[in-house]
């Protein structure tokens, strides 16, 4: 996913002169994720450079630049470390279009690592995306497989719409189905590191059915949707698989479409339970879905507590976790 | 040697207002130069050469209305009258709405008395395509180059004709086309937009010039040090404003952190020039402006200008500063009015009397209720024609997702 990244970064910068790119580490060293080698290389240091180690100054200036006509993509090093740049994202970023009754806007990506499993700790493995889908006026993205990490960022990249731009960091270098004791494998090795060349475009607002079931709906996003995947197969159930890709705006219909055929649901993320994404998910499906649920509709997610240390595979909501989940979605 | 006992012993120092209601202030600390005292350095000057204009006081009117010494921008006199004009406009302007508000025809308003000189004068210094990243207290960056007072009323009373939809707080006008950046109301926030805006000019290596507004009080914010950090790194065409104006809401520039050192010497931690002007003058406003734009405009990186002032008027009409400093504080304060200073000068050199100025006065005031008989009759807060709710879940994204046009239905709409 990180070639993703690279190469959707690459595509824009070379076809949009107003693309510009920039984070702590992201010029000469290119990332600490190694999103950006090699780029500045190529562009120069005016559209891919170094900043200091200021979240309200990298988001700050994405926000001056976006108004000016530019289509900055600013790299927080890990999501844990957006709260300094909240007010610039909430206040500037998120309302300026508004406010301004669309006379300035802010067209700007802010990519951030996001979320667990590489033994990251409180401060390296948060998955903050409940604060942005609150938040009117952002979009919020979340890719699970390379080749929609870069459809989805040239899409966020080309939209007029601030985005937030979350990348599961634990899918970086291959994807993850939950068991940790198990070796990784590579994208390159596991079927599902498909990257196309060139430019193309992933819709934002619009989900990915990755597996297509009648027993129950799973809704998943990140990492989790590997993790589901897993945990449904060892359940032996023939779940329908929604990657969201997007949570705002948020794909309604083929949600609906999925948890009215099946009848019954479970909802998985990494994030805190309470006020999580899930729970708006939630919400909005009982309203639309009540008389289609045979079962009560389960969460599986993150406790709420900080992310531990020692202990991340207790709090990592792993495949036996969902598996029970499933297991009980079925059950009346 | 050895300290003295009672000089060792731990206590929170809380600094004191130099006013409170029952003692009129003292000021004595904030004039340190004579007019026409301080030298003037060339534009392209080494930042490291530039320490000491952040503690002196740039100064071109003295007492009896003359202008001295190198910083005069030796202003033709129909610059001055125009200058001279802005600035009265600009407090009738405040007066008028004021008064609206107190009439029931908006919710709020805040006036700029005192302070005229500052947003004129500096807006003087800007080209077309230029851009301020103002704060609510800047309105006369729009009356100095003639923006309709009618568009700026409509805002304030979020009629229907107020172009921001009613959707902002009154005085927190924006204009791409004036090159007056939407206002925030989070404080500080836009200063270092400014620097990303000034960033991107660079990047595109256009010769525009962003100029970032803040009050000393908002200069406690970590977006301050961020915009200092990032325009002392990659040193974009950007002036830095800090608008020292002695008051935040309540709380002085002491607890500002002013009493430890000016707010221009701020700027010396970052490697950036800095310069502390007398903003109640309008020439030396105007003169500092200049130079700093001139700086800005020729990328030989950004600079900082405290702008000393004072802040006449209450906080906003929600205040009521007899509660907090004395009646008649105004009189202590050195540096007298920028409208009063100019006019007297304009006199001095025989290029204006008191005849014209009470006639400029009801010629500004007429055009003034003018415009906002024209501004009512498009609406008030209350009253009149009304921008419609449905309008309220435009523009929050560009296009309109499903779930806004839901609760619009649900709206009604």
């Amino acid at each position: 996913m990180v070639q993703a990244i690279r190469d959707a970064l690459d595509v824009m910068l070379a076809r949009d002169e107003r693309v510009v790119t920039f984070g702590q580490d992201v010029g000469y060293f290119g990332g600490v994720f190694r999103c950006s080698e090699g780029l500045q290389k190529k562009y120069g240091a005016s559209r891919c450079f170094d900043t200091p180690i200021s979240e309200t100054g990298i988001v700050g200036i994405a926000v001056g630049m976006a108004a000016y006509g530019l289509r900055p993509v600013a790299e927080l090093q890990f999501a844990d470390y957006m709260y300094p740049a909240y007010d610039q994202i909430v206040s500037e970023a998120a309302r300026l279009r508004y406010r301004s009754a669309g006379e300035f806007t802010s067209p700007l990506v802010i990519r951030m690592p996001c979320g667990g499993g590489i033994y990251g700790a409180q401060t390296h493995s948060q998955s903050p995306e409940a604060l942005f889908t609150h938040v009117c006026g952002l979009k919020t993205v979340i890719p699970s497989t390379p080749g929609d990490a870069k459809g989805l960022l040239i899409s966020a990249i080309e939209d007029d719409d601030p985005v937030i731009f979350l990348e599961p960091k634990r899918l970086y270098n291959g994807p993850f189905n939950g068991h940790h004791d198990q070796p990784i494998v590579p994208w390159s090795k596991s079927g599902l590191g498909e990257l196309p060349e060139g430019y193309y475009k992933i819709p934002i607002g619009k989900a990915a059915i990755r597996r297509s079931g009648n027993e129950l709906t799973i809704l998943a996003y990140g990492t989790m949707v590997h993790v589901a995947e897993t945990a449904a197969a060892e359940v032996n159930l023939d779940a329908e698989i929604i990657d969201l890709r997007t949570l705002i705006p948020l794909d309604i219909e083929t949600i609906c479409a999925s948890v009215t055929k099946t009848g019954r649901l479970v909802i998985v993320h990494e994030g805190t339970r309470t006020s999580g994404f899930g729970a708006e998910l939630a919400a909005e499906i009982q309203e639309r879905c009540f008389y289609h649920l045979e079962t009560p509709i389960q969460r599986v997610t993150g406790w709420d507590t900080p992310y531990p240390h020692a202990q991340e595979w207790s709090y990592f909501p792993g495949p036996d976790r969902i598996g029970r989940a499933l297991v009980k979605a079925m059950e009346a | 040697m050895s300290l003295s006992r009672s000089s060792c012993r731990p206590a929170l120092h809380v600094p004191d207002s130099p006013t409170r209601p029952d003692r009129v202030g003292d000021y004595s600390r904030v004039c340190f130069s004579a007019a026409g005292e301080v030298e003037r350095p060339v534009p392209d000057a080494d930042p490291e050469t530039l320490h000491r204009y952040a503690f002196s006081l740039v100064r071109v009117l003295d007492d009896e209305g003359v202008a001295r010494g190198p910083w005069n921008p030796a202003l033709d006199p129909r610059d001055l009258r125009k200058g001279l004009r802005a600035m009265l406009k600009t407090r009738l302007y405040d007066a008028r709405m004021v008064r609206m508000q107190r009439q029931g025809l908006t919710s709020f308003y805040m006036q700029c008395t005192g302070e005229e000189a500052v947003a004129c004068a500096f807006q003087g210094a800007l080209s077309k395509g230029d851009m301020n990243f103002p704060t609510y207290r800047q309105q006369g960056l729009l009356i100095a180059q003639d923006w309709p007072v009618v568009d700026m009323m409509c805002q304030v009373l979020s009629n229907s004709r107020d172009r921001m939809k009613g959707r902002q707080l009154p005085v927190f006008y924006s204009s791409p086309e004036a090159g007056f950046f939407s206002i925030s109301g989070n404080l500080g926030t836009q200063y270092v937009q400014a620097v990303g805006w000034a960033m991107a000019a660079a990047i595109r290596g256009d010769r525009k010039v962003a100029a970032a507004w803040i009050g000393e009080g908002a200069t406690a914010e970590g977006d301050f040090h961020a915009a200092l950090v990032f325009a002392s790194v990659y040193k974009p065409p950007v002036v830095l404003n800090v608008v020292n104006n002695q008051w935040a809401i309540s709380t002085n520039q002491a607890v500002a952190g002013g009493m430890a050192t000016t707010f221009a010497a701020r700027a010396h931690g970052y490697g950036v020039p800095s310069l502390r002007v007398d903003g109640n003058d309008y020439l030396a406003v105007r003169a500092v402006s200049d130079w700093a734009v001139e700086r800005a405009r020729g990328n030989f990186g950004p600079t900082l200008i405290e702008f000393v002032t004072y802040r006449v008027a209450p906080h906003s009409t929600s205040d009521d500063p007899t509660k907090y400093r004395a009646k008649d504080d105004q009189s202590a304060w050195p540096l007298g009015d920028p409208i009063e200073r100019l006019k007297h000068h304009l006199i001095v050199i025989g290029e204006w009397s008191e005849e014209r100025q009470v006639q400029l006065t009801a010629e500004l005031e007429a055009e003034i209720s003018d415009a906002a008989k024209e501004a009512r009759s498009y609406g008030t807060l209350h009253e009149g024609p009304k921008i419609s709710p449905a309008t309220m879940f435009e523009d929050v994204f560009k296009d309109m997702p499903w779930h806004l046009r839901e609760q619009r239905q649900t709206l009604g709409y």
